[in-house]
């Protein structure tokens, strides 16, 4: 099998295991609007910077959760028996994918659960959903990676937030940059830049994943 | 003798570079004043860093593909002592800031950015405390060491150009090069450069050689 008719049939996999199950999606949503409502109750009112910072944590708690359990969650049977019969290449691809599926729909739900119980709209709603999508492109390329280097170092969540947090710091200040801008309504010429910033920082873990997972999945 | 000919270098160049640091004439400048000549040593402790890192990714590179222990212990080594550079670097900021910005942490984009890459290799530290089978811990440690080498070069040379920073250099203040290092500066600036990152590869070597022999011991 060459390697897209592979991560076609992993995606598919992912998918209809999801399916079935229903556990990482509604697991996570459960959790974000839980979280958003509990900062409801403890803020009522709130400053948009403050109400930005908070979808942003909330994001990122979430993501953490939906995207380790791509490797966290499977036992050690299935990752050989996946090793016998896909590339490694086609495997972190079809993960990546599944994930960045499972982080936009979490996203586009999550923030407008969020717009409606606080009430709050960015006045550039456009631009802010495009960093958002941005945003859960980001974070699921990044900890799809960090996931796949926990579960093999085996010792699960603790370790991903730790390996994780550094590297997608830098990500996040780019995203809450970008997001400020569109809540103020600046011209959008001024945000060009952050939206190139977070492409290039994409492409460039989504190269150094490619070339890093084949040795990291041999055991 | 003759292959230690850089150590003595490194060795005479810090010894040059300190004295005449302390006892020539810098231009006077407002607010800098005497704390002009903290450029011979902050400035050089961040490039030290970032060749030990560098090194530090070539020996990963290198056990990915030949799986000699040598390399990872290497790959250790290096890290170790530039987290020492970095952690030095900071401080001889810090110091530096409290002077010339009035708060030694002054909240700066490159501060903050430094910190966060200094994380990514803590991480990387923690990570291999984590694992106890060697070969394991070798293998992942250095994957993760190679994911983490573009998020530093990010951080550390990219984002602080995006936002405004209080160093020379960023949003709007003139760099050192402009105007006030002169070639009496030059002239100490340069060779403090050269002698510190001789004296950390120095400092390295010494590091693992020292490594590898309990290591050979214990067996």
């Amino acid at each position: 099998m060459n390697l897209s008719t592979q991560v076609k049939h992993l995606v598919k996999k992912e998918l209809l295991l999801e399916w079935r199950s229903k556990y990482a999606l509604n697991g996570v949503l459960l959790y974000v609007v839980s979280t958003v409502f509990v900062c409801f109750l403890s803020f009522v009112s709130i400053e948009i910077i403050t109400w930005n910072a908070l979808f942003w944590i909330i994001m990122l708690f979430a993501s953490i959760n939906a995207v380790s359990k791509s490797f966290l969650q499977e036992s050690k049977g299935r990752h050989l028996y996946i090793y016998t019969i896909a590339s490694p290449i086609a495997l972190i691809i079809s993960k990546t994918v599944y994930n960045v599926l499972l982080m936009l729909v979490l996203t586009i739900i999550a923030l407008s659960f969020h717009m409606v119980v606080f009430g709050r709209v960015p006045q550039d709603l456009p631009m802010y959903l495009l960093a958002t999508l941005l945003g859960s492109l980001s974070f699921s390329t990044i900890f799809t990676m960090i996931s796949a280097i926990a579960s093999k170092a085996g010792n699960g969540g603790m370790l991903m937030a730790i390996l994780g947090f550094p590297v997608i710091i830098p990500v996040l200040v780019v995203l809450i940059k970008l997001t400020k801008n569109a809540i103020d309504g600046l011209d959008r010429s001024v945000s060009w830049d952050e939206v190139g910033m977070l492409l290039v920082i994409n492409v460039l873990v989504m190269a150094v994943s490619l070339l890093l997972f084949p040795y990291l999945w041999r055991d | 003798m003759y292959k230690n000919w850089w150590k003595i270098l490194g060795a005479l160049l810090v010894i040059y570079s300190t004295i005449a640091g302390f006892l020539s004439d810098v231009p006077m400048l407002p607010i800098l004043h005497e704390s002009i000549r903290n450029l011979y040593f902050h400035v050089p402790m961040w490039f030290g860093m970032i060749v030990l890192f560098s090194v530090s990714v070539y020996h990963s590179i290198k056990f990915l593909s030949n799986s000699n222990p040598e390399h990872d212990l290497k790959a250790v080594e290096s890290v170790n002592v530039g987290v020492v550079y970095g952690i030095l670097g900071i401080v001889t900021g810090a110091i530096w800031a409290k002077f010339t910005w009035g708060q030694a942490w002054s909240f700066d984009v490159k501060q903050n950015f430094a910190a966060i890459a200094l994380l990514l290799y803590f991480a990387y530290l923690v990570l291999r405390n984590a694992i106890d089978e060697e070969q394991k811990r070798a293998k992942i440690s250095a994957i993760y060491n190679i994911f983490a080498f573009p998020m530093m070069v990010v951080l550390l040379f990219v984002l602080p150009r995006l936002s405004d920073s209080l160093h020379p250099g960023n949003g709007g203040n003139p760099g050192f090069n402009s105007y006030d290092l002169d070639s009496r500066m030059r002239a100490i600036f340069y060779p403090a450069c050269l002698g510190w990152i001789l004296v950390g590869y120095w400092i390295y070597t010494i590091l693992y050689r020292v490594r590898s022999l309990e290591k050979n011991n214990n067996i």
